[in-house]
């Protein structure tokens, strides 16, 4: 029996670090270089590790990595259901993203419904020749048909558990948890 | 499910709190850029139908409502009362029905009749946003001078705004007189003493008899449009003397202590109550209000469509979010 609301560490400071390098190193690798890559970063926690990733390339490849930011809010599927305050971010996107190699960097991959929505998003930006999916946790859960290419960490989470990303620039720490919930229902 | 934040109608800025009126503005920020894009539309609220409502003439905002809608993907329809079954002699409300019974989601109405958008509202289930009710108010004109003025100084709260014309028959004047006041500002109206309601001062704000005063005290004039058509009913002697004595010329705002900013909802009487220098000068903000008109209506509409209660129920059991 798991008492709900007990949280387990998933990644520690060195491990979130550890993940991003592989990450760095495998999406360059996707991307085949990084002459036509693009990276783009989900609202919220996105924006932050996209910056991160896009560093860590800079340093290796000496070249500079443009980057975008993408909020889905007036993309989702649940209209009707949004919060009575419901907060709508902004996006920024490179000019162009014709014949691009867009990466979609987010911060955990739950149902893809965000992903969905950041797909419809892009497409009204131009036409990428091709789109990645890179997470640093996926909990699984999937209600689409939507795979990550690129993956930090992997967690069979329940239903009604919860994974926090918590990172140094907005929370003052790097740390994965997971969050174990009651059991079955959403958050 | 948790009460909507807007609740079901935006009627007016008098019945909201400071705090809704800055969720509004802060929520019409990310919707600008939206305008911005090459493909300047969102599918938010793809599946709405929305009925704009015109009973009395308008182009600015009915155009600005409707890129609003199309923009997030709605289906609009306009109704303009010349032509239709109202002047058959349908009422409001028996039109308000016909229109429900076709299953549209929103109203967007103007109407020459004080009360008449809470008069819709208190009989129909779709939302009802109020695009101008005789001289009642006019809630996303004050709105988007709320906005415009809070992107070009920072802040509402301590400004001193002055609302010049036609006070008395004026619901630009009236929302804008509720706004500025419910988020800090200093509000000021100036205009000659037939076109000032009595009591005004009741309100908290400072009458100003002359335009001079006016220019010299405030950081911002709000220059209303004359209504023509109030000349003949002997409100003013004349167009060239209220030009002489109350219109804002460049010689006038050249001996303010500092810049004014220069707001006006239009359309303009350029030479009535606003001289042409001053409309096209560096400090007019006017075609800001325009833009910002068109995001503010995107946000209205999108918090308004949220959250409705019988939708929440059909979405239950689906996972709303990915992610943490």
């Amino acid at each position: 029996m798991v008492v709900a609301g007990t949280r387990n560490a998933l990644l520690d400071a060195r491990g979130v670090q550890r993940a991003l390098q592989r990450m760095a190193k495998q999406i360059v690798e996707f991307a085949e270089g990084t002459e036509r890559l693009v990276l783009v970063g989900i609202h919220r926690r996105g924006p932050e590790l996209t910056q991160r990733l896009a560093r860590l390339i800079e340093a290796e490849e000496g070249v500079p990595v443009p980057r975008g930011t993408l909020d889905i809010t007036l993309y989702r599927d649940d209209v009707g259901t949004i919060g009575p305050r419901p907060v709508v971010g902004e996006t920024h996107l490179p000019e162009n993203l014709d014949a691009k190699c867009v990466v979609i960097v987010d911060d955990v991959l739950y149902t893809g419904r965000t992903v969905r929505a950041a797909l419809d998003e892009l497409t009204d930006f131009g036409r990428p020749a091709r789109i990645g999916l890179c997470a640093l946790i996926d909990r699984g859960g999937r209600e689409l048909p939507i795979q990550a290419d690129i993956v930090g960490k992997t967690v069979r989470a329940q239903p009604g558990d919860r994974v926090d990303v918590f990172l140094q620039e907005v929370d003052g720490r790097d740390v994965v948890e997971l969050v174990r919930g009651e059991g079955g229902g959403g958050k | 499910m948790t009460e909507r934040f807007l609740g079901k109608d935006l009627l007016g800025l008098e019945p909201l709190t400071a705090d809704q009126i800055r969720f509004i503005l802060d929520t019409a920020e990310p919707f600008k850029e939206v305008s911005e894009r090459a493909i300047k539309k969102v599918p938010t609220l793809r599946g709405k139908t929305i009925v704009n409502l015109f009973f009395e003439a308008s182009t600015r905002t009915r155009i600005s409502f409707e890129f609003a809608e199309k923009r997030l993907s709605a289906d609009t329809v306009n109704v303009a009362a010349a032509g239709s079954s109202v002047e058959k002699g349908e009422t409001l409300v028996d039109t308000a029905r016909n229109l429900e019974a076709m299953r549209i989601d929103m109203v967007v109405m103007r109407h020459p009749s004080s009360g008449a958008a809470q008069f819709l509202a208190d009989r129909i289930r779709s939302n009802v946003v109020n695009a101008g009710d005789g001289t009642h108010e006019h809630p996303t004109q004050g709105l988007l001078d709320l906005l415009t003025l809070r992107d070009k100084f920072g802040r509402i709260e301590g400004l001193k705004v002055c609302i010049c014309g036609d006070i008395l028959h004026s619901r630009v004047a009236r929302s804008n007189i509720w706004g500025l006041l419910k988020l800090g500002a200093e509000v000021g109206v100036c205009g000659p003493a037939s076109l000032l309601p009595l009591g005004i001062e009741e309100l908290g704000v400072t009458v100003y008899r002359r335009i001079e005063d006016a220019i010299e005290w405030a950081d911002a004039l709000n220059v209303l449009r004359l209504q023509l058509e109030r000349m003949h009913a002997g409100f003013l002697p004349s167009l060239r003397e209220y030009n002489r004595v109350f219109g804002v010329t460049v010689e006038r705002l050249e001996k303010a202590p500092r810049e004014l900013v220069i707001l006006h909802p239009g359309p303009m009487n350029r030479g009535v109550e606003i001289d042409s220098r001053v409309a096209d000068g560096p400090h007019s903000v006017i075609l800001e209000q325009v833009t910002n008109g068109v995001a503010i209506r995107m946000a209205v509409l999108y918090l308004l469509a949220g959250g409705r209660p019988e939708m929440a129920e059909a979405a239950k059991g689906r996972a709303g979010e990915a992610g943490e």
